[in-house]
């Protein structure tokens, strides 16, 4: 912003530049909150509504509040569908994509960062050449080898092919090459194994890549739709976001119902982010710059 | 790894411990274990992406319904393709979708990186007040997403037409999902929404490596706050905004879930993605190959245009 005026006298020029400086400040963090509200508004209508009575949510003209507090639609969705155990399947496949990814990717990571092997580069600009492609290529073979093995409609249809993370593995590399080499050459002269070396001395120091790569991988997880659309029909077996739209049911006129899910299918993901937004902003941000 | 216990009963300590597998273990365990720990990663990783890609490659150019055997044809999955009016539409409407995050959601993001960074807004606690909250929407999954912006966008009594209607009356009604000249639009505005806060944290993150000195100096030059931007700021974040247009390019080919969800491609196709056309064609119809050749096609757009933008800003780079 062009704040000089320099054909005023120099005195006049910085009591006037001053005064505007403190109205541009004014005027854009009222800009920036009208944004943030706008951000937050699908949000509110999203919670508005789902404690609304259905005739009340399609009503016109719309209200933000509701007219009285409605709790039906949280009841019903307990009382009359699966969503305890969508809501279990959902955590037990983004909890167990997240461990394995963990232990597949520092492993590899640490591997990658700490030791010297033939085609270690060449191996690494391969993972990292995987990043480019699209992942949709993969759905039809990898489709195919899951009706092979018949792994249709079970937990590890959800957590074992995607679980090969490449950024993953570039980011757990990143964390890696910051340990101290020091520390790896002192346990070896104590006579420590490698393997306790891993386990011993580079996990607990490697703390907050684990929590960045911990929260990424579950996020992900927990938010994926195409796969599980595909490779899981069974009603017992779908995660929340496969069943939140089939809520709305055949004429698709229950949308409280659908809006009080997709409120509880938020929550987990906006708690763990509030408790550790410090490292999932780090990891991304560890991403864009090193990248 | 308890090795030394393998053979307790072995007369000869010492020759055990010169020439037992315990020994050998001890002297070669660090040219083996790297590739143990990686062995993991690379038997999934070959299985399960390695090996699909490679197989969807030779699927493409074969016949395949469902799980028949497939036939070879050559091209012509390729060649029926480019005759074909609807993946002609699905690649038009991904393209404005990713034209859409190129000269709409970058700059906005850009933008609001540099003022959130900028004197304009001095409290420390304010500025992550608006990183976290610009950031939230990309915690949303995309089926959440799609279901708040259904009712936003409902022609009837959704709230955004409830607004528009009260300021200026019945006719100021937009088919937001119903209209065929609107519908990519509202996607693209949705799109903004939920990703403009991640690729603007990019940016953040890009701005506070540039040391303050040389803004500062630049301007006791005497050099006014635009010339620092397109001069200093701008040119020193060429890797930042490389790595946001390659992602964001990359994203919107790959859409899926909002359209699929909100308006099931319509209306007459006007929303429906190259990712959603692959999906119809591979798991409603089970046409398996001809499924991999749009998958192929998505890849080469998507490389084609990053090595696009890798040459045209590396070629930038060495002007300077």
């Amino acid at each position: 912003m062009a704040v000089q005026t320099l054909s005023q006298p120099r005195k006049h020029a910085r009591s006037t530049s001053k005064l505007r400086r403190q109205l541009f400040i004014v005027l854009t963090n009222l800009i920036l909150m009208g944004a943030v509200f706008l951000t937050a508004l699908p949000f509110l209508y999203m919670i508005s509504a789902s404690f609304k009575p259905q005739y009340e949510i399609f009503t016109f003209p719309v209200k933000l509040l509701p007219e009285t507090f409605f709790p039906d639609n949280y009841t019903k969705l307990f009382t009359e569908t699966l969503f305890t155990r969508w809501f279990l399947n959902t955590f037990i496949v983004a909890g167990g994509r997240t461990l394995l990814s963990l232990l597949l990717c520092m492993l590899a990571g640490f591997a990658f960062a700490k030791y010297e092997f033939p085609l270690k580069q060449q191996l690494f600009i391969f993972i990292l050449a995987s990043l480019t492609l699209p992942f949709e290529i993969l759905l039809v073979p990898l489709y195919k080898m899951m009706v092979g093995l018949g792994w249709l409609n079970t937990y590890w249809v959800m957590i074992v092919p995607f679980a090969a993370n490449a950024f993953g593995i570039f980011l757990a590399r990143q964390y890696s090459l910051a340990l101290p080499t020091e520390l790896m050459e002192a346990a070896r002269m104590d006579g420590a194994n490698e393997l306790s070396i891993f386990f011993r001395i580079a996990l607990p120091n490697l703390k907050p890549a684990i929590a960045v790569l911990g929260i990424i991988f579950f996020n992900g997880a927990w938010n994926d739709f195409l796969w599980p659309l595909i490779v899981i029909n069974d009603r017992v077996m779908y995660v929340i976001n496969l069943a939140l739209p089939t809520l709305r049911g055949p004429y698709g006129d229950q949308y409280g119902l659908v809006l009080a899910g997709a409120v509880l299918a938020t929550l987990p993901v906006i708690i763990i982010f509030v408790t550790m937004q410090r490292y999932f902003i780090e990891g991304l941000m560890a991403g864009a710059l090193k990248g | 790894m308890a090795v030394n216990q393998s053979r307790p009963l072995q007369a000869d300590v010492a020759a055990k411990q010169y020439s037992g597998l315990g020994y050998w273990w001890q002297r070669n365990q660090i040219k083996i274990v790297p590739y143990l720990y990686i062995a993991p990663f690379f038997i999934l990783f070959a299985i399960f992406l390695a090996y699909p890609v490679l197989n969807s490659f030779w699927i493409s150019f074969h016949k395949q319904q469902g799980i028949s055997t497939p036939e070879f044809v050559g091209l012509s999955n390729y060649i029926n393709l480019l005759a074909d009016p609807r993946f002609k539409q699905s690649v038009i409407n991904s393209t404005v979708y990713a034209l859409g995050s190129l000269f709409l959601q970058i700059p906005l993001a850009f933008i609001l990186a540099v003022v959130v960074h900028s004197w304009l807004v001095p409290w420390l606690n304010l500025k992550s007040f608006y990183r976290l909250a610009f950031f939230v929407p990309l915690l949303t999954s995309g089926v959440v997403v799609a279901l708040m912006f259904g009712i936003l966008y409902d022609y009837n009594s959704g709230l955004i037409n409830s607004y528009l209607v009260s300021l200026f009356g019945e006719g100021a009604k937009i088919g937001w999902l119903r209209d065929p000249k609107v519908v990519k639009f509202s996607i693209i505005l949705l799109l903004i929404w939920q990703f403009t806060g991640l690729n603007s944290l990019y940016f953040l993150a890009g701005l506070q490596n540039i040391p303050r000195e040389l803004e500062e100096a630049a301007a006791m030059d005497g050099a006014n706050a635009w010339t620092i931007l397109f001069r200093i700021t701008i040119p020193l974040l060429r890797p930042v905004i490389l790595f946001v247009v390659i992602t964001a390019i990359n994203g919107s080919y790959q859409i899926f879930t909002q359209p699929y969800l909100l308006t099931g491609g319509g209306p007459r196709d006007q929303s429906i993605s190259m990712v959603m056309y692959l999906y119809n064609t591979g798991f409603s119809y089970f046409n398996l190959g001809y499924a991999s050749a749009i998958g192929y096609t998505l890849v080469l757009i998507v490389v084609t245009l990053a090595l696009i933008n890798l040459r045209f800003f590396g070629a930038f780079r060495e002007d300077h």
